[in-house]
């Protein structure tokens, strides 16, 4: 364009638009600048879940409690699956509700670019904010889940004395946020190998399903031998799971070891994530 | 005037698409190409590409939607960009909103940029105008201290204050439309973009958008808009690209672009015959045999100009004795009405008959037209009607003077108008 001004090449630019061929140009600084929009899309979750409900946030109570006692009639009563000595409502109530959290997480944020397609083709912003505010939301509705779990945990440790809890208890932090972060990883993993092949999406839902099987949901790890243990400590989430009830119950395995696996897989997921997420999200909408 | 301080430069961008079904076979192209690429080749599929011509069938499974673009924009300019479907705008436009990203090449920015290909992105239904007003200003990308600064200002211009607090999709959706735009209205980036897609809507919306816009311009913001609407891009940008084929065409001041675009793109509609009476538009009491148009001109390639005088004649067949008269309508592809004109009510026996209407020179004005058609019997039965059979480019002639702006007005007549 010749008749217009040229400009100088040393001048600084505020965005470059390029091929983003590059696998590592993050821009913390504009996820900053949107983080009011994630907590836009946090509360437009939640508010729009329960919107012309009576119950409204109750309904999030019903589901674990409902599964719980789903779970202690089939499981405990007619399989005769021990719990070990935690009592058996108490241990579906951790597990479901811990179990939820991840597979909703990982579900909806495995579909961010498929659902999101009609945003995300009119508007710019960094895709991330969608999955991160999901997992947000997931959290919120989770908290109200927990302290379901923790009153009956009051309960059953201060009135019935059947479990001790330990000073475990204070790392609970530590595995929420590596369950919280292996959903996210696997959610955006998912997500951004499905914009071109939709296959994946296919296994994963059910996969999901399935994998709650080797996770120490329904079972604790303690009842699981031989081989098939190994099976259960392979899947990252189970030492996870055993140190939150260790925690809480006095019961379950702590093993370092185990412990130390887990966080190394979801330190590398989240690298694994974080780099082809950010690349897809650059053309996904031309293969969407 | 502005410093010219450049504020977007676009650096060779190319973006290559892939033509028809994405699945079957992209696994294949993923690994060659990924072969290629490891091996330090070039890709294999960036060279065979095919220019953008829609009306010819692709040579390969690609296709360069825009070419080695090149161009930079001042701050303050308003460039509006001009093609035909599929000329690239789209894309182009896809690329400066960060929507999607160059196959090559490069878009430097500088300054706030926002882009508005489409108002009430995110809008949900369930969640109150306030609770929408914050959640697309955010998708937008203001922060939530802007939007309750501009809050205000965005129920006002919507006008739903009675209506803030209940859910959007009880909205009117004239009511919807203008909260969507009040919130993108009141952005306030150093460059907006803006699809004309936006426009649609009524005439009055259509203005207050438009109006908006200028109103951005004015203080000395950088637009970029992106229409097939030459009017509005006349009226709204200083300068213009014009692009073709994915590749730009022409730029610079924008009559000279618009003169340009229009003479090689449209394509004047101005004869259609129907052979076969089946197919023929029409119905059972009446079809159409012609339509065509018949401007008296020197050389038959002259173009149409405003001096030019031009027949119009239907041919049609009627099954039915009765008294027919035709309504015949002059429109602007906007869908602007410039006159209605009927014949008078006879009686027509059964058979072929054909219909003819002459608009003098010198009374329309420079601009593109459209035609509609309506068969009525007994003056109240309206037995068949067509839009847009033909369509047809009145231009400019060469004037004399020094003035060379659009003249204004849907029609342009020579009246007696002296100076005593």
């Amino acid at each position: 364009m010749t008749e217009f001004a040229k400009s100088n090449d040393t001048d600084t630019w505020d965005i470059k638009i390029t091929s983003g061929n590059s696998y590592l140009d993050f821009h913390i600084n504009e996820l900053w600048h949107y983080r009011d929009l994630l907590m836009m899309f946090v509360k437009k979750d939640i508010i729009t879940v329960y919107k012309q409900t009576i119950l409204g946030p109750l309904w999030f109570i019903a589901q674990p409690l409902l599964t719980s006692i789903m779970f202690l009639l089939i499981f405990n009563s007619i399989a005769k699956i021990s719990t070990g000595a935690v009592p058996p409502v108490l241990f579906y109530l951790l597990g479901t509700t811990l179990w939820s959290y991840f597979s909703e997480t990982l579900n909806v944020t495995s579909k961010t670019f498929t659902d999101n397609a009609s945003v995300f083709g009119k508007v710019y912003f960094p895709r991330i904010i969608l999955p991160l505010s999901k997992v947000v939301s997931g959290l919120v509705k989770f908290l109200i889940q927990f302290s379901l779990f923790f009153i009956f945990w009051l309960y059953y440790v201060f009135v019935d004395k059947k479990i001790s809890p330990n000073w475990y208890i204070l790392l609970t932090p530590v595995w929420l946020l590596m369950i919280v972060l292996l959903s996210f990883c696997f959610g955006i993993i998912i997500t951004s190998l499905t914009t071109k092949y939709r296959d994946l999406i296919f296994l994963i839902s059910f996969g999901v399903q399935l994998a709650m099987y080797i996770t120490p949901v329904i079972i604790p790890l303690s009842e699981v031998h031989g081989k098939k243990k190994l099976f259960f400590l392979l899947n990252p989430l189970t030492s996870l799971f055993e140190a939150f009830k260790f925690g809480f119950f006095g019961q379950g395995i702590l093993d370092a070891k185990w412990l130390l696996y887990s966080a190394t897989f979801t330190i590398i997921s989240l690298a694994i994530g974080v780099i082809i997420f950010n690349k897809v999200e650059k053309r996904f909408i031309d293969t969407v | 005037m502005m410093s010219t301080e450049v504020v977007v430069k676009a650096e060779n961008i190319s973006k290559l698409y892939r033509l028809g079904q994405v699945g079957t076979g992209t696994i294949s192209h993923d690994l060659k190409r990924w072969w290629a690429l490891t091996r330090g080749k070039e890709d294999p599929y960036l060279k065979i590409g095919s220019t953008n011509d829609r009306t010819k069938k692709a040579q390969s499974d690609y296709a360069w939607a825009l070419k080695d673009i090149n161009f930079e924009i001042n701050k303050g300019d308003t460039i509006g960009i001009i093609g035909k479907n599929g000329a690239g705008k789209s894309t182009l436009l896809k690329l400066l909103s960060r929507v999607t990203s160059p196959t090559s090449g490069e878009i430097k920015i500088k300054g706030r940029i926002a882009a508005l290909l489409e108002v009430g992105t995110g809008f949900h239904p369930e969640l109150t105008g306030r609770e929408n007003i914050y959640l697309n200003g955010a998708i937008l990308g203001m922060t939530k201290k802007e939007i309750g600064r501009k809050f205000d200002e965005i129920v006002d211009f919507a006008g739903v204050e009675m209506y803030i607090d209940t859910p959007v999709k009880r909205y009117s959706s004239g009511m919807y439309v203008r909260l969507a735009f009040g919130v993108a209205a009141h952005l306030e980036p150093e460059i907006l973009i803006v699809d004309e897609v936006l426009a649609v809507g009524d005439a009055e919306f259509q203005k207050k958008c438009l109006g908006k816009m200028s109103d951005v311009a004015s203080h000395g913001r950088t637009i970029i808009f992106v229409s097939h609407n030459m009017q509005a891009v006349q009226s709204l940008c200083k300068k213009a690209i014009y692009l073709k084929a994915g590749e730009i065409a022409d730029v610079g001041a924008t009559d000279k672009v618009i003169n340009n675009y229009l003479s090689r793109e449209v394509k004047n509609c101005i004869s259609v015959q129907w052979d076969d009476e089946a197919t023929a538009p029409g119905n059972e009491f009446i079809r159409l045999v012609s339509a065509r148009i018949e401007p008296k001109l020197e050389n038959e390639t002259d173009p149409i100009t405003i001096a030019t005088e031009i027949d119009i004649t239907f041919e049609f067949f009627l099954h039915h004795e009765c008294n027919l008269n035709l309504s015949f309508f002059l429109n602007t592809p906007a869908g602007l009405c410039i006159f209605n004109v009927t014949t008078a009510s006879v009686l027509l026996k059964k058979g072929y008959h054909a219909a003819t209407l002459t608009i003098p020179g010198r009374f329309l004005n420079d601009d593109i037209y459209t035609t509609r058609i309506l068969f009525v019997k007994d003056t109240s039965v309206i037995l068949f009607h067509m839009d847009d059979i033909l369509t047809f480019e009145v231009v400019d002639e060469a004037r004399t003077g020094n003035w060379y702006g659009k003249w204004e007005g849907v029609v342009r007549p020579t009246l007696p108008f002296k100076i005593s």
